[in-house]
C-alpha cells in the first residue's frame, strides 16, 4: 500500500516541477495547479481553440494585412469605382475608389481593439466594484452603489456626444475608456448581489478564519466563483461595445472619417447591401466572425474554469482511465 | 372526541383482507447520459394493515425511488416494470388521474423537508383543508373545522389560531406535524414517510416519531418508513428491509435483523452507529468505498467491492434473497450467511469482529491529569447580543436577541469538548465569536492564553495558525473552483510556507486523512460527501493547529460514512494530540468522541461535565429530555425506554423566560408545588457542582436514568 502511495506522491511532485517553469507568476504554486489545469481543459475544447485561432488570425490580418497591400484606407484608385472583387482589389472598391480590403482591415483594427478592451475594462471594473461593495458592505458599499446609481441615471450617449469634440484627435484610448465607463454598472449590481450570497458560503468563512486577507479572498474565492457570469458578460460586452461605437460614429462622434471602424463601414454601406454586396458583406462578415469567435472562446473559458462542466470532465475521466490502463 | 362530519374509519372505507401494499419484482430505471440507471432492480415486499415497515439503506440505494414508484410520482422518463398492488389493485399502468384518486386519500406521503412540502403562500389550515376538499364532498367550513381538529390531534397548541399561520411562521418540527396532519387527513390505508426526521432536531425527532405512531393508531394504516439511520426505526418498525444498489439485501423482523444480521452490509450499518448507551469506547465500523454506480453493474454481488468477507465466489453471480436461520421471515442475500451465523457475537459486536474496526489509542497528553494540562480555549461569561431593528429610514431598536447569554467553559490540551443543544440555542453564534477573535461585547475569549480583547491584527493572525475549523456542510466548505491541492494548500500559502514545503506537505496531509495523493488535481465536485469532509479536515490540519473547532462535522453524512470520519477524527486526535471543540446536536456522536460535554439551552450552558457522568447521571431536566429523545439501535431496549417528550419549541431568544430559561418546557417544573415553582420563575439557577467535574444549573437538580 505504501509503495503505491509513494508512487502517486512522486508523480504528483514531478507534475508540479514540470508545471512551475512554465508559469513564473508571483504565486507559482497556485499557477501550477489551477492555471495549468484550466489551460489543459481549455485546450480540450476544439471550438474554443478555433475561436482563439480566429481572433489571433484577425489581429494578425488587421495589423499585418495593410502592410502587404499596396492600397491604403485613405488613398483612392481612380481607375476603379464600385468594382466587385477582382485580382487587383480582392475585396472590391467603393464608390470613390477606396480599396475595400484596406478599409475593412483598418476598421477591423479599430473594432478589435475597442471591442476587446471595452469588454475587458468594463467587466473588470464591474467585478472589482461589485465584489468590494458586496464583501465590505457599510460605507464602501454605500459609496460605490451611489456611484453606480449616478452613472445609471446619466444619459451616457449624451455625455460621450458632448465630450467627444474635446477628445477628437486625442488618443483612441479615451473613447475606449468612455465606452467602458458606461457599461459596467448593471453587471456591478449583479456581482454585488452574488457576492452577498457567496460571502455566506462556508469556504469563504474558512478562508477568513485561516487569516486570508479580504482582497485575496475576493480575488481567489469570490471572483472565480462568478466566472461564468463575468465571462458571459464580457462576451456580450464585446458585441455591444462595437455596436455602441457604431452608433456614436453614425452620429458623427467616436471614430471619424477618414478613419473607419467596422461599425462606420457597416452603417455607411448598409443601404448598398443588396446592390453592391461586397461593400457590406466584408465588414459585416468580419464583425460576425469576430463576435462569434469571442463567444466560442468565452464558452471554452467558462467550461474550463467551471469544474462542474460535464463535457470537459467526462473527457478527463476517460483520459485518466487511459493513463491507468497504460 | 370529534363532532365533524368526517371521521376516521367511516364505513365508506372498505376493509380489505391481505396486505395493503404488495410490491413484486419492481424494476425502475432512468435514462442518463452514461446509460440507463437501474435504480431499483427486482424489489419485492409487502405491508400489512397496521404494520410498520422500515426501509433502510445509504443514499443512492433506491429506497426513495421505490416509494415514489408506489406513489406514481416518478418522471415520465422512468421505466417501471413489475407489479405494485395496493389493496389488490394494480397501480402500474394506471393513468395519473386514476392514481390521483388514490393518492392523498388512500396512500399519503410525508416528505423529508417539511419546508418545501408546504406551499409558502397559503395558510397551513387552508392547505390541510385543501387535502380534504380534493377527495371528499364536504363544505368548506367543515373542511376548515376538520383541519383545526387535525392540527390539534398532531399536537399543535392553539390549533384554531395556528391554522391561520403561514408555513414560515412554523418551526421545522411544527411544519412536519402539519405535513403529517395533512397525510392523515383522509384516513389513508398506507402512509409512506420518506426520511421524516432527518431534517429535524433530536428532540423534535422523538416528537415526530411518536406522532407517526399516534397517526398509525388513529388510522390503522400501514406505514412505510424510509431512513438511513438504523437507530431511528429500532423502536418503531415491525419489520425491516435493508436495501443496497436497488435491491433488498436483507429483510426480516426488527429484532432478528438487529440481533442476528446475516448480510455483511447490514452488519456494517449496525456497527457504524455510535451508541448512546455504551460508556466504554466502542469501535465504529466504517463501510469503505461508495455505493456502486447503477449504470453498469459488474456481475456478482454489488456489495463485494466493499465487503470484508469477500471471496472469489462473490464475483460470479448476484446472490438471491434466501431464507436464513430456518426462518421464513428472515431472508438475506449473501452466500456466506452461515459463516456470519457461526460467529458468537451479536449485532454490532459481530460487525466489529468481521470488519476489524479498532479503537484509537488515548493521546499521550491525556495521561496527564486534566488540571495540569494547558488551557487551549477558555470562555469566560461570553455574551453576544444582536439588536432587533425596525423601520427603514430611521432605524430604532425594538429589542435584543440574546444569542449567547454569558457562557463559560474551557478546553484543555488533548481533550474534546462536545457542545450540544437544539438548533437556535446559540451553538453556532458561540463558534463564530470564537473564530472571529474580536473583542466580545462582554466576557472574554482566550486562545492559548491570549485574550481576544487584547490582541492586535498581527497577533490575531498568529493565533489563527493554532486554531482551525471544519464546517458542517462538505459541499459548501470547499471552494468548487479550486483543486484539492489548492484547497489544502491555501492556509499554508496564507501563512507563508515555501512552495517546496507546501508541495511536500499536501500529499502528506492527503494520506493522513486516508485519501490518495494522486487525486490532488481534481475538483471537490468529483468527491463524495465523506471524502470532501476528509479534505476539509486535511485543510484544517495543514498548519498543525492545537485546537480544531468542528461545527457538526458529521451531521450531513450518511451513517456508514460518518463512522469513517469519526474514526479519523479520533485517530488524528491521538496521533497529533489535538484539542477539539465539537459542536453537534447528535448526542450519540458526542458520547462516542467527547471527553467532556456542555449542554446549551437558549444561550446558556445548563449542564457541563465529564461525558460519562453527564450521560449516565444527568442532573438537568433538559439534558434528561435530550438523552431520552435519542433512539438506541436496539429494538428491545428501545421499546422499554420511557421517552420524555418536551412540549413546544424553543422560546425566542429575543424574549427569554424569566428566572430559569427552561421552565416553560420543563416537566419537572410542571410537577413542582407552586412555592417551588416561584423559585424557578424568579431566580436564575446558577451552575452548581453536582459531582466531580460535573456542574448543572437547576434549582432542583436530581439524577434520573434515561438510557
Amino acid at each position: 500500500m505504501t509503495v503505491i502511495l509513494n508512487e502517486g506522491d512522486s508523480a504528483g511532485t514531478t507534475g508540479a516541477a514540470s508545471g512551475s517553469p512554465v508559469d513564473a507568476a508571483p504565486e507559482p504554486g497556485k499557477a501550477m495547479t489551477r492555471g495549468r489545469l484550466v489551460l489543459i481543459r481549455f485546450m480540450r475544447n476544439k471550438l474554443a481553440l478555433v475561436g482563439l485561432v480566429l481572433i489571433l488570425g484577425m489581429y494578425l490580418m488587421a495589423f499585418v494585412g495593410p502592410l502587404l497591400s499596396k492600397w491604403s484606407y485613405d488613398t483612392q484608385d481612380y481607375t476603379a469605382f464600385l468594382e466587385p472583387p477582382y485580382s487587383e482589389h480582392i475585396f472590391g472598391t467603393d464608390k470613390i475608389g477606396t480599396d475595400m480590403f484596406a478599409l475593412t482591415m483598418r476598421g477591423l483594427q479599430k473594432s478589435l481593439i475597442i471591442g476587446l478592451l471595452v469588454a475587458l475594462i468594463s467587466t473588470t471594473v464591474a467585478a472589482i466594484v461589485g465584489a468590494a461593495a458586496g464583501y465590505f458592505l457599510g460605507v464602501a458599499d454605500k459609496a460605490l452603489m451611489w456611484v453606480v446609481d449616478l452613472l445609471l441615471v446619466l444619459p451616457s450617449f449624451l455625455i460621450i456626444a458632448i465630450l467627444s469634440p474635446w477628445f477628437r484627435g486625442k488618443s483612441w484610448f479615451l473613447l475606449v475608456l468612455m465606452l467602458a465607463a458606461f457599461q459596467w454598472m448593471i453587471t456591478a449590481r449583479i456581482v454585488r448581489g452574488m457576492t452577498l450570497t457567496l460571502k455566506e458560503r462556508e469556504f469563504v468563512k474558512a478562508a477568513k478564519f485561516m487569516g486570508q486577507p479580504a482582497r485575496k479572498i475576493i480575488a481567489k474565492h469570490i471572483v472565480p466563483n462568478m466566472a461564468s457570469l463575468l465571462i458571459i458578460d464580457a462576451t456580450i460586452n464585446v458585441g455591444s461595445a462595437v455596436l455602441a461605437e457604431t452608433g456614436l460614429s453614425y452620429f458623427g462622434f467616436g471614430v471619424q472619417s477618414p478613419d473607419v471602424s467596422l461599425g462606420t463601414l457597416i452603417g455607411l454601406n448598409a443601404e448598398s447591401a443588396t446592390t453592391f454586396p461586397w461593400l457590406f458583406l466584408f465588414p459585416a462578415g468580419f464583425l460576425v466572425v469576430f463576435v462569434l469567435a469571442v463567444n466560442w472562446v468565452g464558452d471554452g473559458l467558462r467550461d474550463a474554469l467551471d469544474p462542474t462542466s460535464t463535457r470537459v470532465r467526462r473527457k478527463e475521466k476517460k483520459d485518466t482511465k487511459e493513463k491507468a490502463a497504460s | 372526541m370529534t363532532t365533524s362530519e368526517i371521521q376516521f374509519d367511516t364505513p365508506a372505507d372498505p376493509v380489505v383482507e391481505g396486505p395493503v401494499l404488495q410490491v413484486e419484482d419492481l424494476h425502475v430505471s432512468f435514462p442518463s447520459e452514461a446509460g440507463r440507471v437501474r435504480a431499483v432492480r427486482g424489489l419485492s415486499y409487502h405491508v400489512s394493515p397496521g404494520e410498520v415497515l422500515g426501509i433502510v439503506g445509504e443514499s443512492g440505494s433506491g429506497k426513495s425511488v421505490s416509494s415514489l414508484a408506489v406513489m406514481g410520482l416518478l418522471p415520465n422518463s422512468a421505466r417501471i416494470t413489475g407489479s405494485i398492488k395496493f389493496q389488490g389493485r394494480e397501480l402500474i399502468g394506471q393513468s395519473d388521474t386514476e392514481l390521483s384518486r388514490i393518492r392523498g386519500r388512500r396512500i399519503s406521503m410525508v416528505f423529508q423537508d417539511p419546508l418545501s412540502a408546504l406551499t409558502p403562500v397559503y395558510t397551513v389550515g387552508d392547505q390541510i383543508a385543501e387535502a380534504i376538499l380534493v377527495h371528499r364532498k364536504v363544505s368548506k367550513s367543515a373542511a376548515n373545522k376538520r383541519a383545526i381538529e387535525l392540527l390539534d390531534l398532531v399536537g399543535i397548541p392553539n390549533a384554531a389560531e395556528r391554522a391561520k399561520a403561514f408555513p414560515h411562521e412554523f418551526s421545522g418540527g411544527m411544519r412536519q406535524r402539519a405535513v403529517i396532519a395533512m397525510a392523515i387527513a383522509n384516513d389513508p390505508d398506507l402512509i409512506i414517510a420518506d426520511e421524516p426526521t432527518t431534517a429535524l432536531d433530536v428532540t423534535v425527532q422523538a416528537q415526530v416519531l411518536q406522532l407517526l405512531e399516534t397517526a398509525q393508531e388513529v388510522t390503522g394504516a400501514g406505514i412505510v418508513i424510509i431512513t438511513h439511520d438504523l437507530g431511528v426505526v429500532a423502536g418503531f418498525a415491525d419489520r425491516l428491509m435493508v436495501m443496497y444498489a436497488g435491491r433488498a439485501v436483507e429483510k426480516g423482523k426488527v429484532d432478528d435483523i438487529y440481533q442476528q444480521p446475516r448480510m455483511p452490509y447490514t452488519l456494517g450499518l449496525l456497527g457504524s452507529i455510535p451508541r448512546l448507551d455504551v460508556s466504554e469506547k466502542q469501535a465504529l465500523v466504517p463501510i469503505k468505498g461508495q455505493p456502486p454506480s447503477l449504470t453498469d453493474l459488474p456481475p456478482g454481488c454489488p456489495f463485494a467491492p466493499r465487503c470484508p468477507m469477500v471471496v472469489d465466489a462473490c464475483h460470479t453471480a448476484e446472490p438471491p434473497l434466501v431464507d436464513v436461520d430456518g426462518s421464513l421471515e428472515h431472508a438475506a442475500a449473501c452466500i456466506r450467511t452461515n459463516e456470519i451465523a457461526a460467529t458468537d457475537a451479536e449485532g454490532a459486536e459481530a460487525a466489529v469482529e468481521i470488519f476489524g474496526a479498532e479503537v484509537a489509542d488515548e493521546p499521550e497528553v491525556a495521561k496527564i491529569p486534566r488540571e495540569q494540562r494547558d488551557v487551549v480555549l477558555g470562555l469566560d461569561e461570553l455574551v453576544k447580543e444582536y439588536p432587533v431593528n425596525k423601520g427603514v429610514v430611521f432605524k430604532r431598536r425594538v429589542g435584543t436577541v440574546h444569542a449567547v447569554a454569558g457562557i463559560s467553559f474551557d478546553v484543555r490540551e488533548g481533550e474534546t469538548l462536545g457542545l450540544v443543544g437544539e438548533s437556535g440555542c446559540g451553538k453556532t453564534t458561540t463558534l463564530m465569536e470564537i473564530l472571529n477573535l474580536q473583542k466580545p461585547q462582554s466576557g472574554e475569549i482566550s486562545v492559548l492564553g491570549t485574550k481576544s480583547s487584547e490582541v492586535d491584527a498581527k497577533r490575531r493572525f498568529a493565533i489563527r495558525r493554532d486554531m482551525s475549523v471544519v464546517f458542517q456542510d462538505p459541499m459548501a466548505s470547499l471552494d468548487p473552483r479550486l483543486t484539492i491541492h489548492d484547497c489544502i494548500a491555501e492556509p499554508m500559502q496564507v501563512h507563508g510556507y515555501s512552495k517546496a514545503d507546501i508541495n511536500r506537505r499536501v500529499p502528506e496531509l492527503m494520506s493522513l486523512v486516508g485519501l490518495r495523493p494522486e487525486q490532488l488535481s481534481r475538483y471537490p465536485g468529483e468527491f463524495s460527501g465523506g471524502q470532501r469532509q476528509r479534505i476539509g479536515i486535511a485543510r484544517a490540519l495543514a498548519l498543525e493547529p492545537k485546537l480544531v473547532v468542528l461545527d457538526e462535522p458529521v451531521s450531513a453524512l450518511d451513517v456508514s460514512i460518518q463512522a469513517g470520519v469519526i474514526n479519523l477524527l479520533e485517530e488524528l486526535k491521538s496521533k497529533l494530540g489535538l484539542a477539539y471543540l465539537f459542536v453537534a446536536h447528535d448526542l450519540s456522536v458526542v458520547r462516542h468522541i467527547a471527553d467532556r460535554v456542555a449542554v446549551m439551552y437558549l444561550g446558556k450552558i445548563i449542564e457541563i461535565g465529564e461525558v460519562d457522568s453527564v450521560f449516565d447521571a444527568p442532573r438537568h431536566p433538559y439534558t434528561q429530555a435530550l438523552l431520552s429523545a435519542i433512539p438506541i439501535p436496539d429494538p428491545v431496549k428501545e421499546r422499554q425506554r420511557e421517552r420524555i417528550i418536551l412540549t413546544g419549541d424553543l422560546p425566542s431568544p429575543a424574549n427569554p423566560p424569566s428566572g430559569c430559561r427552561f421552565r416553560t418546557r420543563c416537566f419537572l417544573h410542571a410537577q413542582l408545588p407552586p412555592e417551588k415553582q416561584r423559585t424557578c420563575i424568579e431566580v436564575e439557577p446558577p451552575r452548581e457542582v453536582q459531582a466531580p467535574d460535573h456542574e448543572a444549573a437547576c434549582h432542583f437538580a436530581q439524577v434520573r436514568q434515561v438510557l
